[in-house]
């Protein structure tokens, strides 16, 4: 359970198990690295009061990656939440992209800065990601699933949530359809075991989320989530099965929350100072850090070259959206309707 | 042309509508073996599979999700909620979702979804089985709200409402099912979301009117007529977005206005043709803007007596019309 995560090192030769190959290795620690990267420059633009709000993604990276990576991201379609940047990144939204969202200007792929950050949708990459109401998007991702299963598409839905989601009653309702159904869909909980201040004992009286699968029908797998290869193969491995007419999956990654639960929160009055050290141990990209050098795949050199990268491409970035006009005023009332009445009405 | 009823009328739209596209489907409780408690999809599963016609479990919030999900993966999903009394757990998806997926995503995705739902009272059915609900999402840009009175609209706007590409919530009154007939074209055919309609033209007053309340304007009209009064019966048909152009036109040729609704009075649909009428309308009144409407209690009671006391009937419509006609 979440009091004694891992904190061990990840099995030497993973990877190679997994048939990925020192590239891979090294793209999915950029995108990690970029994630905290970006990550670290909103906060400090939110505090220069530049951008309004920011919900941090560190400590789940390597989840958010890992769980891509095992997905097939030309036709899967992707349920995200307000904490998966470094899900976004790794799809291939960009950090100008994100950057033009988190500083509400005009030109912002998804919403069109309507939303906040990194909210609305994303065509081309499948990429679902519209409200702020935890566990809205549960049923909806259950019914891509559904449409992709009479449209007989190949298609699997990944939908990612917090352990805040599993107490709406609408999660309990998506989970017993994908069951009834064996849909395609993963259900993808990022654990951090805070529902901003509330912790996992309040939330629930089970140690896992996963042990709510049997209720649905479907296997529950724990994953140790500041390892990005082995949550990797636990989502591979379920998304095969899906796709092979298997059913849904509840995979419960344990991952740690890094900051507060937002720019606007302040976590020293409700979390102990000795959790947020615990949960700092287990740092998904210290541990993969670790990892690739330890395989000989990252030196010390490389390491900072990638660092510098990151910071370059994410100076860039800023200075691009800074520079970027925000939304004309004018654009407030358009889109209102996809088919427009058949008269013009109130 | 043939004579349908309502509940018929509906049927074949959505049977029609099925067959001429594939991604059409229906998901609701009861709405597979049963047919829907009002057999509306009387047929369906046997014609269309299990896969296109959905028993879903007893969870109206998800009957919804689901139909918002389905859509977004290039599905037409038609979802019923069994009684309007049940349509509370949708609302968060429907307005709180359904609606803002366009305007969210800059108008990037639609939600092609039609959420149908029996509402409405005078069938003995309490406080939870008689509701009226379109006042609560009327308020909700982003939705099309339709109120279809007559067979012939009811098939039109329901295709209207299948092809079109924003969250349509379809209230259909109970009471209209199986009382009210009309002739119903064999070919196909639509009526746009947003078109009001004149039902009856008259030169004294304007009524404005929608489901079951409609037809009793047309027979307190009706009556009125034997008086001398001629009464203009607007039947508005949608209710989200208002058709103003034919409710100010009506307005201009009688200088008096009555909007006849069961949903309750305060804050209903027929507060907002009075603002209309009382902004855009105001130099063609010539009387005030009154409204005949359900009294703000909860719901319809389930005793006949109060049933009767609740609704605008023909006689206290006759009474409303006379009184202002003679303003």
């Amino acid at each position: 359970m979440g009091d004694t995560p891992s904190t061990a090192s990840i099995a030497p030769g993973k990877h190679r198990s997994l048939g990925l190959n020192p590239e891979d290795l090294l793209d999915m620690y950029y995108k990690m690295v970029l994630t905290r990267v970006l990550d670290q420059r909103v906060w400090a633009l939110n505090r220069q009061g530049k951008v309004a709000i920011v919900g941090s993604c560190s400590g789940h990276e390597g989840a958010q990656v890992g769980a891509v990576w095992a997905m097939d991201r030309s036709r899967d379609i992707f349920f995200t939440f307000y904490r998966d940047l470094c899900a976004l990144l790794t799809l291939g939204v960009t950090p100008k992209e994100m950057l033009l969202g988190y500083m509400a200007k005009a030109g912002e792929p998804m919403s069109g800065a309507r939303m906040f950050p990194g909210h609305g949708v994303y065509p081309q990459y499948r990429i679902i990601n519209l409200s702020n109401v935890v566990g809205a998007q549960m049923t909806k991702a259950v019914g891509s699933a559904l449409a992709a299963k009479i449209r007989k598409e190949p298609t699997v839905v990944i939908v990612f949530f917090g352990d805040g989601a599993t107490s709406e009653g609408e999660w309990h309702e998506a989970l017993n359809f994908a069951g009834i159904h064996r849909l395609p869909i993963l259900f993808f909980c990022e654990n951090n075991r805070w529902a901003i201040s509330v912790p996992q004992h309040k939330q629930m009286a089970v140690p896992d989320v996963a042990l709510r699968a049997q209720g649905y029908g479907m296997p529950g797998v724990v994953v140790d989530g500041s390892d990005p290869l082995e949550v990797l193969k636990v989502t591979r491995e379920s998304a095969e099965r899906a796709r092979n007419g298997g059913g849904p999956t509840l995979i419960e990654a344990k991952v740690e929350r890094l900051m507060p639960h937002t720019s606007d929160d302040d976590d020293r009055r409700y979390r102990p100072r000795e959790d947020l050290e615990r949960a700092k141990a287990r740092d998904p990209i210290e541990r993969f850090r670790a990892y690739l050098k330890g395989e000989g795949i990252l030196t010390e050199s490389q390491d900072t070259a990638i660092w510098a990268r990151a910071q370059k491409e994410v100076d860039e970035a800023t200075e691009f959206a800074d520079k970027a006009p925000f939304p004309d005023p004018s654009t407030l009332l358009d889109h209102l309707w996809a088919t427009p009445p058949g008269r013009k009405g109130v | 042309m043939a004579v349908k009823t309502v509940i018929e009328a509906i049927r074949d739209a959505m049977r029609e509508e099925m067959r001429r596209d594939s991604r059409v489907i229906v998901l609701g409780e009861d709405v597979g073996r049963r047919g829907g408690v009002f057999l509306a999809t009387e047929g369906f599963i046997d014609e269309f599979g299990e896969e296109r016609v959905i028993d879903t479990p007893l969870a109206e919030a998800s009957i919804v999700g689901l139909a918002i999900g389905a859509a977004l993966n290039g599905l037409r999903p038609i979802a019923e909620i069994q009684f309007t009394d049940f349509i509370w757990p949708i609302v968060n998806q429907l307005v709180g979702e359904a609606a803002r997926h366009h305007y969210g995503t800059n108008g990037q995705v639609s939600v092609p979804i039609v959420v149908r739902s029996p509402y409405g009272g005078m069938v003995r059915g309490g406080l939870y089985h008689s509701q009226s609900a379109e006042g609560f999402f009327y308020h909700c840009p982003g939705l099309k709200v339709v109120c279809p009175s007559t067979p012939y609209d009811a098939k039109g706007l329901l295709k209207s409402a299948i092809r079109d590409d924003d969250p349509v919530l379809f209230f259909e009154h109970k009471r209209t099912y199986r009382t009210v007939r009309g002739e119903v074209p064999d070919e196909d055919y639509t009526i746009p979301i947003g078109v009001a309609d004149v039902k009856r033209e008259g030169r004294d007053l304007s009524v404005f009117s929608y489901g079951l309340t409609l037809h009793y304007c047309l027979q307190a009209a009706e009556a009125l007529a034997k008086e001398g009064i001629q009464v203009e019966v607007v039947d508005l048909r949608t209710v989200k977005p208002l058709d103003t152009e034919t409710i100010l036109a009506s307005v201009k040729k009688t200088g008096k206005a009555l909007i006849v609704h069961e949903d309750n009075l305060t804050g209903g649909v027929g507060a907002e043709v009075s603002a209309l009428l009382a902004d855009a309308g105001f130099t063609y009144l010539d009387a005030p803007i009154k409204r005949l409407c359900g009294p703000d209690v909860p719901a319809m009671p389930f005793a006949p007596t109060l049933e009767q006391a609740f609704m605008p009937t023909t006689d206290k419509i006759i009474d409303a019309m006379r009184h202002l006609a003679r303003y």
